[in-house]
């Protein structure tokens, strides 16, 4: 996947919001710290995974980044961007896909029609990002019908819609069988090719494997690696890193 | 999106309230009386002719004796129609009416359960009745609502040396509510109670009760009607109010009045006797 | 038990007959109650759903003041309506007072808290689910209000129908601020307690049963209007 970054096909505002730069940052919950001064800047281009095993606060620090909580010290910054606009050239996908209870084409409009995107213009977007999501035949269906794997697609496809700089994804085949997993996979890799940076958590070493040009590792609420994702497999700095990657899972 | 849709149904709501059942250009006047009249169903009947005759018409509001006077002082009624005079007479002496006219009497009644426990049945006297009632701890059931018959049978009471607040809960029960609704309690706990004729003769759920006593001077049952003063009040439609007034009073009304009846029995007695009080 | 055969059999006389008066009574019953919802509904729901999304301050004062209005008997609220449209009350001069607009207006107060209170609930889940996709989606919790309650539409359908239960099913507001003035402010429950009050216990039990008949009436058609909504919308 390190060849995929091609083009920029984004449309709109051609500012890159990248790099985003992380300084720092602590994150407190009830006197516990659970985030504990992490600094790294993310680049356009490659694919990032944030690793590590259950409560490494991976999906604390994507939600960081995404603004979505924010940090008790430290600063997160994108370049270029004042915080609202940077909020519009970003999406996230959750674990579990949140779907309203509408049709699945109500559910692609919907991003879209936040932004005040008249139906005419929307039109064409959904229906190539349903095309690409392999939903168009679903389109008039219910979307809390759908099985998992057609849930997260259509997830992505709401976010494809809103062609974002960044996409953030807290490990999104987490509840997925093999297949449907390789089906998001394969839609992943239409984004990156599109021109849109992954920013992706997962315990999933596979996928990260699949995936990743470029690996975090977090442990216990401490960044212990940050490094190109061929250096991290084939040799990781940390004790910790080298466990998990033996699947000595560790706590 | 959906917003225009509901603020129309709202408007139109609104405008079909102002104009729809209570007709803005309707005339009418508003009648503050008591439960009695309007069990009976003596509005019901006499009503229509006044509406046909002058083309106002009246709405009543039925309520207690005592609820009736505080709504006229507030000014939510055009008049009073009611029967206790000592009410009446405040009503007028504090300004709040113009003047109390007599319009038509009936009597109250002891109704009680057919085998008479008190044995009261047939008597005349009507505090001799209820203190036989009270002797013999037979279940009297009171308004208990500071309505008219209620003050009238707490004079009794009185007159017949009998502490009711004491027996309060035990024989002595208050219901709280109006005539019909202690009618049926009455009738469910086959107990004494008094009731104005008018009510007790449309009443349709009488089980054992019977009259037992009656005939007392002391029960006579007159009704007064004020017009609420419009000094005190300027929205108070006077002349409409007035009008409705004299009409009862009038030789057709009287007759109205006469001629209302229940199961053949008259149920109001017409009278304009007793003006001077 | 002869009372509900004779009962049955008045209502069913009732309704073969359609008398005038009757209808007159349904439709006020109806459009009072109907109104009154409508307007409850109106403040209710974006309350409710501003109470569970949004914080403000005095927030938490305002979800304890709901559920307390919750208990809050109709005799109460009637009487505090008379008082205000009273003609020696601060709204006299509307000369509201005993006219169906006063029904209204109490019902509406009734009705409102029981609306917001459930909204609130149904709100509160909801938003636990979405908040988080909203605010990535760049939805402000106001923004967020319109669409939290259609996707609780199922729901709050059942909250709405519970308040028009509640007002269609009440006297003690009505009869105070109304009246139950013959053919401008009699209604269901007010003839039912008048009648009850004659002694005509089979009327009013037949009456009684009409009532049941309009509320199940209504239901049925929320429910109707609630699959088809379902169907669209999915």
């Amino acid at each position: 996947m390190a060849a995929c970054d091609t083009e920029h096909q984004r449309t709109g505002d051609t500012t890159n919001i990248l790099p985003l730069r992380v300084r720092d940052i602590c994150f407190d919950v009830g006197g516990k710290r659970l985030i504990e001064h992490i600094s790294f800047t993310v680049h356009a281009g490659p694919c990032l995974i944030i690793l590590g095993p259950n409560g490494a606060g991976k999906s604390l620090l994507l939600r960081l980044c995404h603004g979505l909580l924010s940090p008790s010290e430290g600063t997160i910054e994108w370049a270029k961007a004042d915080s609202s606009r940077a909020r519009n050239q970003q999406a996230m996908v959750f674990q579990r896909p949140v779907l309203l209870r509408r049709s699945v084409a109500a559910n692609a409009h919907f991003g879209l029609r936040l932004r005040r995107v008249p139906r005419r213009q929307r039109q064409a977007v959904v229906s190539e990002a349903l095309r690409q999501g392999g939903l168009t035949h679903v389109a008039n269906r219910a979307a809390r019908v759908l099985s998992g794997g057609e849930q997260q697609r259509l997830a992505l496809v709401r976010a494809w819609t809103l062609q974002p700089q960044v996409l953030f994804l807290d490990e999104p085949t987490a509840h997925l069988d093999p297949a449907a997993t390789r089906a998001v996979e394969t839609l992943l890799k239409r984004f990156h090719a599109a021109g849109t940076k992954l920013i992706m958590t997962t315990h999933d070493l596979g996928q990260a494997r699949r995936l990743a040009d470029e690996v975090i590792f977090l442990h216990r609420g401490r960044l212990l690696e940050h490094s190109p994702a061929n250096s991290f497999f084939a040799q990781p700095h940390s004790a910790e890193a080298a466990a998990f990657l033996d699947g000595n899972l560790l706590w | 999106m959906f917003l225009r849709p509901i603020i129309y149904l709202v408007a139109s709501l609104l405008f079909l309230q102002s104009n729809g059942p209570a007709l803005a250009a309707e005339r009418f006047i508003t009648v503050a009386s008591t439960t009695s009249t309007e069990n009976s169903g003596f509005f019901q009947a006499i009503l229509p002719l006044f509406e046909r005759a002058t083309g106002v018409a009246v709405r009543v509001v039925a309520v207690g004796t005592g609820q009736a006077v505080r709504m006229a002082e507030r000014g939510d009624a055009d008049v009073l129609f009611v029967h206790h005079q000592p009410s009446e007479a405040q009503f007028v002496a504090d300004g709040f009416g113009v003047k109390r006219h007599d319009v038509m009497y009936n009597d109250f009644v002891l109704v009680g359960p057919r085998h008479d426990p008190a044995k009261v049945s047939g008597m005349s006297d009507a505090t001799g009745a209820l203190a036989r009632v009270a002797t013999q701890r037979a279940v009297f059931v009171s308004r208990g609502d500071d309505s008219g018959t209620h003050k009238r049978e707490l004079r009794l009471w009185q007159a017949a040396g009998i502490d009711v607040a004491a027996a309060s809960g035990t024989w002595y029960r208050e219901s709280g509510a109006g005539m019909g609704t202690t009618l049926n309690i009455a009738s469910g706990m086959d107990a004494y109670t008094l009731t104005d004729r008018g009510t007790w003769l449309n009443f349709n759920n009488r089980g054992d009760l019977v009259v037992l006593a009656e005939g007392d001077r002391r029960l006579f049952n007159p009704y007064g009607v004020i017009l609420v003063n419009p000094q005190r009040h300027p929205h108070v439609k006077a002349a409409d109010g007035q009008a409705f007034i004299d009409w009862l009073r009038s030789p057709d009304g009287q007759k109205a009045i006469a001629a209302y009846r229940i199961d053949g029995q008259p149920v109001f007695f017409p009278s304009t006797d007793n003006d001077a009080r | 038990m002869s009372e509900f055969r004779d009962a049955l059999r008045t209502a069913i006389a009732l309704l073969v007959n359609l008398d005038g008066d009757l209808m007159a009574i349904v439709g006020l019953s109806l459009l009072v109650s109907l109104s009154a919802v409508l307007l409850a509904a109106l403040v209710g729901l974006p309350l409710g759903a501003a109470v569970a999304a949004c914080r403000f301050p005095g927030r938490q004062a305002v979800r304890v003041l709901l559920n307390a209005l919750l208990g809050i008997p109709p005799v109460v609220i009637g009487l505090i309506v008379y008082l205000l449209l009273s003609r020696a009350g601060p709204l006299g001069a509307l000369g509201l007072l005993f006219t169906p607009t006063a029904m209204i207006i109490a019902q509406w107060l009734l009705v409102t808290p029981i609306i917001a209170a459930l909204t609130q609930q149904t709100v509160s889940d909801l938003h636990d689910e979405y908040a988080e996709q909203l605010r990535s989606l760049g939805v402000g919790s106001l923004r967020a209000i319109p669409t939290l309650l259609w996707e609780g539409r199922l729901s709050l359908l059942i909250a709405v129908m519970a308040g028009f239960g509640r007002a269609i099913a009440e006297v003690g507001a009505v009869i105070i601020v109304g009246g139950n003035i013959n053919h401008v402010t009699r209604v269901m429950t007010t003839t039912i307690a008048l009648e009850t009050s004659k002694g005509n216990l089979a009327l009013a039990l037949a009456l009684g049963m009409l009532l049941l008949l309009l509320a199940l009436a209504v239901n049925a058609a929320a429910l109707v209007a609630r699959d088809v909504v379902n169907r669209l919308y999915g």
